[in-house]
């Protein structure tokens, strides 16, 4: 391989876009589970969970405008291939968001009344995204195969995902909230646990027969040992995970954090591993992102003003996040 | 079912309801800083109350603008893959540029600016309703790049079929992009000054007299009598800009079926594509050549000249008319509105009775402009460059029917509850008027807050 731009450039994008996945999986991942906890909340339970999320989710769904975007910029014709044929899933991605990012307004500001009603959808529409995004993920995995074998194999990401999402939420709440809620977000955390490692067991044990090729890359000598450690790693911090979360909540409120920084830690395993199984291909078995990649002018010209404003883009979230700190008390729009 | 037609109705129904929502926070961003700064500057409370107003109407509008938005960016890889396929690397880019200098910045920011008043300091604060409002007219910059290289594409190369840039400042500042960009913004400055003096006439119909209701209304006004007459000239440049660039678009407009001098201006007509003749028409003699060439005997081009290539007139013509007949009306009763307003220093009944149906005057005139500029683009996508036919991608037409009967009723319940809820708070401002406690005075008086839901 020679490294010059047109050979280097489509790969740092990919990496670009990998990452705007793996951050807004992890930070929409939080605020779309504490919209599928909202089932189990009550009333007052439902207005702490929406300030432990109010001044950060549209930042977290930014994540994800800025991976299609990058999709879109610098593989312009994957963009296409990938979004028509998971035209449907999009559909029910976008209904989802949309109906829970309205809700999320729209239930603080109707006649009390009929709050109950936006609460219900804040619930459905993140339920829908999660499972929607689930389903995309495995029916990319297998190369965008239609099917009743894929459908089913996308069907358990599905679960899967949602599980992983409603963890998130729950580790999150354990960070923002106290008392009752806490404890309550403490279990949910471990019911959580259960279906997500349930769901990537079967994910596992379903990959090699669904696609022989990803089995190849990854039982193979000398990959197998330098591969190893990802799924050690994360095997290791699911249990850790769960002996920690058995003695929360703790005198002082220690470790609160901790759950959440270790789910997020098993997110970027996995998510490692995921982008080994589909390199090169940016769309699998079919185009790499070579073939897909746009001009290497366009991508330089991007590059150039990504290199300056996505560290500002991190420390601008950052500070907002630490402005937002500390536990979460009743929202007040001021 | 027809995949092209129904793609471009989902894409056509998606722009238009997502640009209701821009063409209000763009602006209305700027009010809010407007409200800050006044009340920095002076102390007076009725300011802040007025922030505190619109800043929920900011927050809804923005969370409709936000969804609708991100359905948006998926829309060109579900519906139009050949348009990233063809002119990918110069979209790209213009979109990739508006995610990163405007999304998170506004994104980002308007988490402090709403929920932040007490966690930052007041001057944080203002600078964080800065930083929304100027995300959100960056945001206006890059997408309107984007679309006016589409009418009028210049600074590129075709190789093979791909457009690649050759000169990327003049991809950004191609030949439309000032006028657009200009004509855009002023619409939406009149969107949200016409939406924040209606809202205001209904407190004030309502029964509601107190400071801040005053103080938005005034401002609400003010602005928009300042803007609609740069509206009208920038407009007016704008056609002049569209008839060297796009003279198929100017002829639909006018309906204007030959090419000849001394020709009228068309008031209203029946345009019939089929003879080639307007119908009952009305027209003030040699108007057009007058606006178009200043001078009666100029000449302008007609739809002959574009025999099979020109866009659907009827359309074009009719869209063009109202968003006109739009700005004279905002010129008319903003200008009545301020004479009573700054010299009487009232608000008689009767205008105050217009001014509320006017406050989606500004909807009407941007999705109208819309129209104008994009059918009567057709049949191209980017003019000269690709024809929409050609960038529709292989998904069924049933699939798409099914996607497009869900957004169109999603969008109008929608559309439904966000105009209930905007008229059941200017009610309920207009039922507590300034008589809450003020911002001082206690520890949370002021706060709204999130989960009242009252
Ligand atoms: C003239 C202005 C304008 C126009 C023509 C468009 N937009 Fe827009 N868009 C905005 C002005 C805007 C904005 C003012 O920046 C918004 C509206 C409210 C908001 O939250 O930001 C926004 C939001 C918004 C978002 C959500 C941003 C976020 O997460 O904060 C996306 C992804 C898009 N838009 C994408 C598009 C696409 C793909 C368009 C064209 C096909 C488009 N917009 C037309
Ligand atoms: C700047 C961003 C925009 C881009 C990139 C864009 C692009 C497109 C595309 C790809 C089509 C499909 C072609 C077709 O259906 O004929 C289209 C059509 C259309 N667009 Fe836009 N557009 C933009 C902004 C807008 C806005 C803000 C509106 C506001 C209402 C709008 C209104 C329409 C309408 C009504 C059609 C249908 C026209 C027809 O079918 O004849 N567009 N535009
Ligand atoms: C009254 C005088 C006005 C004139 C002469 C005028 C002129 C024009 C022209 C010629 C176009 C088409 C440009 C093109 O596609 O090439 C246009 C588009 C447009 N107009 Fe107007 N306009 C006027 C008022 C308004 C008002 C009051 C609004 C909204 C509040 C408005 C909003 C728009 C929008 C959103 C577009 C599409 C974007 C663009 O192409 O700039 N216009 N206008």
């Amino acid at each position: 391989m020679i490294l010059d731009w047109p050979t280097l450039l489509p790969l740092i994008f990919a990496g670009l876009m990998g990452v705007s996945i793996l951050l807004y999986v992890i930070l929409d991942g939080f605020d779309l589970g504490i919209g599928i906890l909202f089932t189990g909340a009550d009333d007052a339970e439902k207005d702490t969970m929406i300030a432990a999320i109010g001044p950060f989710w549209d930042a977290n769904e930014t994540w994800l405008v800025l991976a299609v975007g990058l999709l879109l910029v610098a593989f312009p014709v994957a963009h296409g291939v990938i979004l028509t044929a998971l035209y449907l899933p999009v559909f029910v991605l976008l209904l989802g968001l949309i109906l829970r990012g309205v809700a999320f307004d729209f239930r603080a500001k109707v006649p009390v009344h009929r709050k109950g009603r936006w609460n219900m959808l804040f619930f459905a529409g993140s339920l829908l995204a999660a499972l929607a995004q689930g389903y995309m993920l495995g029916i990319y995995v297998l190369g965008l195969q239609q099917g009743l074998p894929a459908m089913g194999f996308a069907l358990l990401t599905a679960i899967c995902l949602t599980a992983a999402y409603a963890a998130m939420g729950a580790a999150w709440l354990i960070y923002k909230t106290e008392g009752a809620l806490q404890e309550k977000a403490v279990r949910w955390l471990r019911r959580a646990l259960v279906l997500t490692v349930a769901g990537m067991g079967a994910v596992s044990l379903a990959t090699p027969l669904a696609s022989p090729r990803i089995f190849d890359k990854w039982f193979a000598w000398p990959q197998m040992a330098l591969l190893a450690p990802l799924p050690v790693v994360s095997g290791l911090l699911f249990l850790w995970l769960w002996r920690i979360s058995g003695k929360l909540p703790a005198e002082g409120d220690a470790h609160s954090l901790k759950p959440f920084i270790a789910l997020a830690l098993i997110f970027a395993a996995g998510f490692g591993g995921l982008a080994y199984s589909f390199y090169p291909y940016v769309v699998p078995e079919r185009m790499t992102i070579w073939e897909a990649a746009a001009a290497t002018d366009s991508l330089a010209f991007i590059l150039i003003g990504t290199a300056f404003v996505l560290p500002v883009i991190l420390g601008y979230t950052i500070y907002a996040y630490r402005v937002f700190g500390g536990k979460a008390v009743d929202l007040s729009y001021d | 079912m027809d995949p092209l037609l129904l793609s471009r109705i989902q894409f056509g129904a998606n722009i238009s309801f997502h640009i209701l929502f821009p063409a209000i926070t763009i602006s209305l961003g700027w009010f809010l800083l407007f409200f800050k700064w006044r009340y920095n500057r002076t102390g007076d409370e009725a300011w802040m109350r007025a922030y505190f107003t619109w800043v929920k109407v900011f927050a809804l509008s923005f969370a409709l603008g936000v969804v609708s938005g991100v359905t948006m960016t998926f829309q060109f890889g579900t519906n139009w893959p050949g348009f990233m396929e063809t002119v990918g690397n110069i979209a790209g880019p213009l979109l990739g540029y508006e995610v990163l200098t405007a999304f998170f910045l506004e994104a980002v920011f308007l988490g402090i600016m709403l929920f932040g008043f007490r966690k930052v300091s007041n001057r944080v604060h203002t600078l964080a309703t800065f930083l929304v409002a100027f995300g959100t007219t960056m945001s206006a910059f890059w997408i309107l790049a984007l679309n006016s290289w589409m009418q009028t594409p210049a600074g590129f190369e075709m190789r093979d079929g791909v457009a690649y840039a050759t000169d990327w400042w003049a991809v950004i500042f191609n030949p439309s992009f000032p006028y657009r960009l200009i004509h855009m913004l002023l619409a939406s400055g009149l969107t949200a000054a016409f939406l924040v003096a209606g809202f205001s006439a209904l407190r004030h119909l309502a029964g509601d007299r107190s400071e801040s209701m005053w103080k938005a209304l005034r401002t609400g006004i003010a602005v928009g009598a300042v803007l609609i007459p740069l509206q009208i000239f920038a407009g007016d440049q704008h056609g002049l800009n569209t008839l060297e660039h796009q003279p198929a678009k100017v002829a639909a407009m006018e309906a204007n079926w030959e090419t000849r001098s001394n020709v009228p201006l068309v008031l209203f007509a029946l345009p019939d594509e089929a003879a080639k003749e307007n119908r009952y028409e009305l027209a003030i003699p040699n108007g057009a050549s007058l606006i178009l060439r200043h001078s009666a005997s100029g000449v302008v081009p007609g739809l002959d000249q574009f025999e099979g290539e020109h866009p659907p007139v009827m359309p074009v013509f009719w869209a063009f008319r109202i968003m006109v007949g739009v700005g004279l009306a905002m010129l008319l009763f903003s200008w009545a509105g301020a004479f009573y307003l700054f010299r009487r220093g009232t608000l008689p009944k009767p205008l105050a009775l217009v001014l509320v149906p006017m406050a989606l005057s500004g909807w009407v005139g941007v999705l109208a402009g819309w129209y104008t500029t994009e059918i009567g683009r057709q049949p191209w996508l980017v003019t000269g460059v690709l024809k929409t036919a050609d960038a529709v991608g292989p998904v069924a037409g049933g699939h798409v029917a099914l996607t497009l009967a869900g957004y169109l009723a999603l969008y109008a319940v929608l559309l439904v509850v966000y105009l209930g809820v905007l008229i059941h708070m200017a009610l309920k401002a207009a039922r507590e008027g300034d008589r809450s406690p003020s911002p001082a005075s206690g520890d949370h008086a002021m706060s709204q807050p999130m989960q009242a839901g009252e």
